[in-house]
C-alpha cells in the first residue's frame, strides 16, 4: 500500500496514516504517471518541440537544395550533396581549424588562469571579498559590450588606443590590432576578451572545490616531510581537485565551441578568423538563406562534437566522477 | 565515494571561517603573503580597467576621446551623454532595454517554472519510464545550445514568430541543463521534510510548492540569476530572430551601433555603460546567491 500513498492524491495518503512512503519504489500506476507528466509534461513537450523536432527537421532540410524555404519540394532532393559541398568548402574547413587554434589558446589558458587565481584567493585574508568580487564582475558583461571596449578602447588600431598608447610610451610603432592578420595579434585581442569574461566563473568553481579539500591532508604531508608548496600542490590539491578541474575543462571547451559574439563584433565576417558558428550564421541566415547547406554544417558540427566530449569523457574518466 | 563528503563538509566548514582553508602550515610568512596580495592587487586593477574605460568615455566628448596623449578623466565630464542617447530617434535605445527587460524576465520566470517542476518530477516521482524521459533530457547536454540555432531558427520562422517576443523567449525556456541541475538538487533534498508533508495530506504537487520549493530559497535565486543573465547577455539567438528594429534586444542594438558605426563614439560607450548597470547591480546586491549559486551549481554540473 505503500506505493499508491507514494502514487496520488492526498486522501490516498491521509488513508494510508503514519505509514512512510517507500521512496525508491518505481510503479507503473496510472496515478503516478499523471503525477509524473504534469510535473514533467510542460518541460518534456517544449523540449520536443524546440528541441527534437528541430533537429529532425533540420536533418531532413540537409538532404534538400533548400534555399529560402523550409519546406522544399521534393524534386529539390540533393540526397548528400550538401554534405559534400560544406565538407569541399575551404571556408568550412578553414572555420574548424580557426576553432582549433582558439580552443588550443583558450581551453589551457582559462583553466590556468582561473586556477591561479583561486589558489591566490585561497591564501590571502585581507580584502578576499572584494577580490573575488572584482574578478568575478566581468561575468556580468556580455561579449558584446566586452568586444565594443576592446575593440573601440583598448585594441583601438589608432593612436589614442589604450595599448597603443602604452606602446608610445616605449616608442613602438601603432599596431592594428584586429585588421591585419599577419601578424595575427587578433588572437591576443580575442583571447584576452573571453579570459577576462570567465576566468572569474571558473574561479568561483575552483574556490568551492579547494574548500572541499580536508585540511588534515596538509597536515598529514606536513608531518611526512613533504615541502609545502610546490610538493603539496601536486600530490595533495591537484588530485584532489580533479573531479571539478574535469567539468571546468569541459564547461570551457563547450564555451569554445560556441564563440560567436565576439568574432562577430570584434572582426566581422572575415576569413582569418571566422568560427564555424559564424560560417553558419552567414550560411543559413545570410543573404543566401541556404538552409539545406546550414544545417548539413550544424549536423556536422554537432557530431564533431559528441564525438569530442564522448573521447574526452573517457579520457578524463568524466563518466566515473559523475556516478556515485 | 559518498561517505567521505559527510565528513569533508563538516570539516570544511568549521575551518572555513577561522583560517584560509588549504592553509599550509609552515608556508604564510609575511613576505610571500605580501607578494600574494600585491599579485592580486595588480590583476584586481586589470580586470576593473575595461570598467573604468566605459565610465571615462561614456562621459567625455569624441573629440576628447579620440585626442592623442592619454586622458584619465574628461576635465568636463559630459553628463548630458545620457539623455543624448534616449533623446536620439535613430536609436532605438529605450525600446531596445524594454524588450531585454521584457525578455529576461519572462525568461527566468518560464525557465523557473518549467524546469523545477520537471527536475522534481524527475527525481521524485517513481513511475516507472521516469528513467527514460531523464535519458531524452539527458541527451540534448550533449549538443550545444547555439549549434542548433539553424534548426530552430527552421521551427520559428514557420511557426511565424520571428521578430516576435515569442520567438526570443519560448524556445529558450526548455533548458536540458537547468532541468538536470534542479534535479540534481532535488535528488539532495531532505526527504524527511516531504515525506511529513505526504502524511499529514498534502500531495506531491502541494508538497512541492509548500514545503520544497519555499525550502530552496537559496538554489533557486542561485538558478533565476543565472538565467537572468544568461538572457539579458545573449547574442546570437536574439540576433537570428529579431529581424526589425522594434524587436532588437540591448545587445543587439549595441552589436548594430558597434558595426554599422552609425553613433557617435562617445554614446557608443554611454549605451554600453546603460546595457551593464542592470547586471552590475545584480552582481553587487546578490553577489551572495549568485556564487553559492555557481559553486553549487557548476561542481554538479
Amino acid at each position: 500500500m505503500a506505493v499508491s500513498t507514494e502514487a496520488a492524491a492526498p486522501d490516498a495518503a491521509a488513508g494510508a496514516g503514519g505509514r512512510a512512503p517507500r521512496p525508491r519504489r518505481r510503479t507503473g500506476g496510472w496515478r503516478t504517471a499523471l503525477t509524473f507528466w504534469y510535473f514533467v509534461g510542460p518541460f518534456l513537450i517544449g523540449l520536443l518541440v524546440f528541441t527534437y523536432i528541430p533537429v529532425v527537421w533540420s536533418a531532413y532540410l540537409s538532404f534538400f537544395d533548400a534555399r529560402n524555404t523550409v519546406t522544399p519540394l521534393p524534386e529539390d532532393f540533393v540526397g548528400l550533396g550538401n554534405y559534400a559541398r560544406m565538407l569541399q568548402d575551404a571556408a568550412f574547413t578553414d572555420s574548424l581549424v580557426t576553432f582549433t587554434v582558439f580552443a588550443a589558446f583558450v581551453v589551457p589558458l582559462t583553466f590556468a588562469c582561473s586556477l591561479g587565481l583561486a589558489l591566490l584567493l585561497n591564501r590571502v585574508r585581507l580584502m578576499r571579498a572584494f577580490f573575488r568580487s572584482v574578478f568575478f564582475l566581468p561575468f556580468s558583461c556580455s561579449y558584446v559590450v566586452a568586444s565594443l571596449v576592446w575593440k573601440m578602447s583598448i585594441f583601438n588600431g589608432v593612436r589614442y588606443g589604450m595599448a597603443n598608447s602604452v606602446l608610445d610610451l616605449f616608442g613602438i610603432e601603432d599596431v592594428p590590432w584586429l585588421f591585419d592578420p599577419s601578424p595575427p595579434w587578433y588572437w591576443l585581442v580575442i583571447v584576452s576578451l573571453r579570459l577576462w569574461i570567465q576566468c572569474g566563473f571558473y574561479m568561483i568553481l575552483f574556490i568551492a572545490a579547494l574548500q572541499q579539500i580536508p585540511e588534515h591532508l596538509y597536515e598529514a604531508a606536513y608531518v611526512d616531510g613533504a615541502k609545502p608548496g610546490r610538493q603539496t600542490f601536486w600530490h595533495i590539491t591537484l588530485p584532489q581537485l580533479r573531479a571539478t578541474s574535469v567539468a571546468v575543462l569541459m564547461l570551457i571547451l563547450i564555451a569554445a565551441y560556441q564563440a560567436f559574439d565576439e568574432f562577430y563584433n570584434l572582426i566581422g565576417n572575415q576569413a582569418y578568423a571566422r568560427p564555424p558558428l559564424m560560417y553558419l550564421y552567414t550560411t543559413a541566415l545570410g543573404t543566401q538563406q541556404d538552409l539545406g547547406r546550414g544545417s548539413a554544417g550544424a549536423l556536422i558540427l554537432a557530431l564533431i562534437i559528441a564525438i569530442v566530449t564522448v573521447l574526452q569523457g573517457r579520457f578524463l574518466g568524466f563518466g566515473n566522477a559523475e556516478e556515485k | 565515494m559518498s561517505h567521505t563528503t559527510a565528513s569533508r563538509s563538516t570539516a570544511s566548514r568549521t575551518t572555513a571561517r577561522s583560517k584560509p582553508v588549504g592553509y599550509r602550515p609552515g608556508v604564510g610568512s609575511k613576505g610571500a603573503n605580501i607578494a600574494v596580495f600585491t599579485v592580486l592587487a595588480v590583476l584586481a586593477v586589470l580586470f576593473l580597467i575595461p570598467f573604468y574605460l566605459i565610465l571615462r568615455n561614456a562621459f567625455a566628448t569624441d573629440a576628447e576621446i579620440t585626442a592623442p596623449g592619454w586622458m584619465w578623466f574628461s576635465p568636463d565630464p559630459a553628463w548630458g551623454n545620457l539623455s543624448r542617447l534616449f533623446d536620439d530617434p535613430a536609436v532605438p535605445m529605450a525600446r531596445s532595454l524594454l524588450n531585454s527587460a521584457i525578455v529576461a524576465v519572462l525568461t527566468t520566470a518560464g525557465t523557473l517554472f518549467l524546469c523545477t517542476t520537471a527536475g522534481y518530477g524527475l527525481a521524485r516521482i517513481p513511475w516507472r519510464h521516469a528513467n527514460k524521459v531523464f535519458y531524452l533530457v539527458l541527451a540534448t547536454l550533449m549538443i550545444p545550445g547555439a549549434i542548433t540555432f539553424v534548426p530552430s531558427f527552421v521551427m520559428v520562422s514557420s511557426l511565424g514568430w520571428l521578430s516576435d517576443y515569442r520567438g526570443l523567449i519560448i524556445p529558450g525556456l526548455f533548458s536540458g541543463f537547468a532541468a538536470f541541475l534542479c534535479r540534481q538538487y532535488f535528488l539532495g533534498f531532505p526527504r524527511e521534510l516531504e515525506e511529513a508533508a505526504r502524511v499529514d495530506g498534502l500531495s506531491h504537487w502541494g508538497a512541492f510548492w509548500r514545503i520544497v520549493v519555499p525550502n530552496s530559497g537559496s538554489f533557486l535565486a542561485a538558478i533565476a540569476v543565472i538565467t537572468f543573465v544568461g538572457a539579458w547577455n545573449s547574442f546570437l539567438w536574439p540576433l537570428v530572430i529579431g529581424r526589425s528594429p522594434e524587436s532588437w534586444t540591448v545587445q543587439v542594438a549595441l552589436s548594430t551601433f558597434l558595426t554599422a558605426q552609425t553613433v557617435s563614439l562617445s554614446q557608443l560607450f554611454a549605451a554600453a555603460l546603460v546595457a551593464i548597470l542592470p547586471l552590475v547591480f545584480v552582481f553587487l546586491f546578490l553577489q551572495r546567491f549568485l556564487v553559492q549559486g555557481v559553486a553549487q551549481t557548476g561542481l554538479k554540473g
